[in-house]
């Protein structure tokens, strides 16, 4: 696990990952605005508007349990850097999704559902049972394919196109992360195409 | 000899027959497992709520009723108990056995679905407490 860290962070891959970084804050902040400021994404979607709230609501808690299960990956002591600067990269993303997600439903006319405290979120995570670095990176890897997989899920259920779409670039960061998350973890990649969303 | 042939050729076909009318009823508890950790775990544990509620003990549990978790207004006012049939329909089109529930994901396959049912079923009850 260490080479694949190691790796994780050689100069030319600090580099690029400030560049990464860069672009997708820019990404994150056209998210933002994508998600927040369609008026037409509030208007003409009907009966669907409701429905279409309650998945996202649904995705927003995911993103609230996403940051805290990072969070106490972070607090644990477990994570050594420079694991524990990815991780907390990873976790600024999730907060830019929940940025977006509590901006898309207020706008819809939703009320966003509140975070968990973070003593919650360990019991429901059972984050007393981590032990080690692989421990908490192989909780994490688990919430992100389940989010993947979550969000490839719901994209026919959404009423409104637009929203399908930035379902699929959520999981596309979540695929990301999956795919960091198992090379850190010395796990092989897939063994074949189209194994998320099925 | 052709006619041992056909018939043999009728017998596998009987039993591949058979074989996917048992899957069908059954399903494969093993695959259920795979697809539940790669899918449903995004939002549920088996025993504990998070997103969505435990489901350790949701086969043969009142719907809507798992203890200390906060469901939608329409699954929280549902009164069926969750058999093999309800959840598969479930897993078809949750907004077609409640509408107004909250969960926007489906299980799109059949084989799927009834893998992860009998994977449901076949947990021992002790394994959750909630």
């Amino acid at each position: 696990m260490k080479s694949v860290v190691q790796t994780l962070v050689s100069p030319t891959s600090i580099a690029s990952r400030r560049a990464f970084m860069g672009r997708t804050g820019k990404l994150s902040a056209v998210a933002v605005a994508m998600l927040a400021g369609k008026d037409a994404l509030a208007q003409g979607m009907g009966g669907d508007m409701a429905k279409d709230v309650s998945i996202l609501n649904v995705a927003l808690g995911l993103e609230h349990e996403a940051i805290n299960a990072y969070q106490l990956g972070a607090g644990s002591g477990l994570l050594q850097k420079p694991v524990l600067d990815v991780a907390v990269r990873f976790q600024a993303d999730h907060k830019a999704h929940r940025d977006a997600l509590i901006a898309t439903i207020q706008k819809m006319g939703g009320t966003p559902v509140m975070e968990k405290k973070l003593d919650d979120y360990a019991k429901a995570l059972k984050a007393d049972t981590l032990r080690n670095q692989g421990d908490v990176l192989d909780l994490a890897a688990r919430l992100e394919l389940g989010a993947i997989n979550a969000y490839l899920g719901v994209i026919p259920a959404f009423g409104s196109k637009d929203l399908a779409k930035v379902a699929g670039r959520l999981a596309a960061d979540e695929t990301l992360h999956f795919t960091v998350l198992t090379n850190a973890l010395g796990r092989p990649l897939p063994a074949g195409a189209l194994s998320f969303g099925a | 000899m052709m006619k041992r042939s056909t018939l043999w050729i009728g017998c596998a076909a009987q039993l591949l027959l058979t074989l996917a009318s048992a899957h069908a009823q059954t399903g494969s508890p093993a695959k259920g497992q795979m697809i539940f950790e790669s899918r449903c775990v995004a939002c549920h544990n088996l025993d504990t709520n998070r997103v969505g509620p435990a489901l350790g003990t949701v086969v043969g549990r009142v719907a809507g009723k798992a203890p200390d978790y906060l469901y939608s207004p329409a699954l929280g006012a549902a009164a069926h108990v969750w058999s093999r049939d309800k959840l598969l329909a479930w897993l078809t089109n949750p907004e077609s056995l409640v509408p107004g529930q909250a969960m926007g994901y489906r299980v799109d396959m059949p084989e799927d679905r009834q893998d992860v049912v009998a994977y449901l079923a076949s947990l021992p009850r002790k394994t959750t407490s909630k």
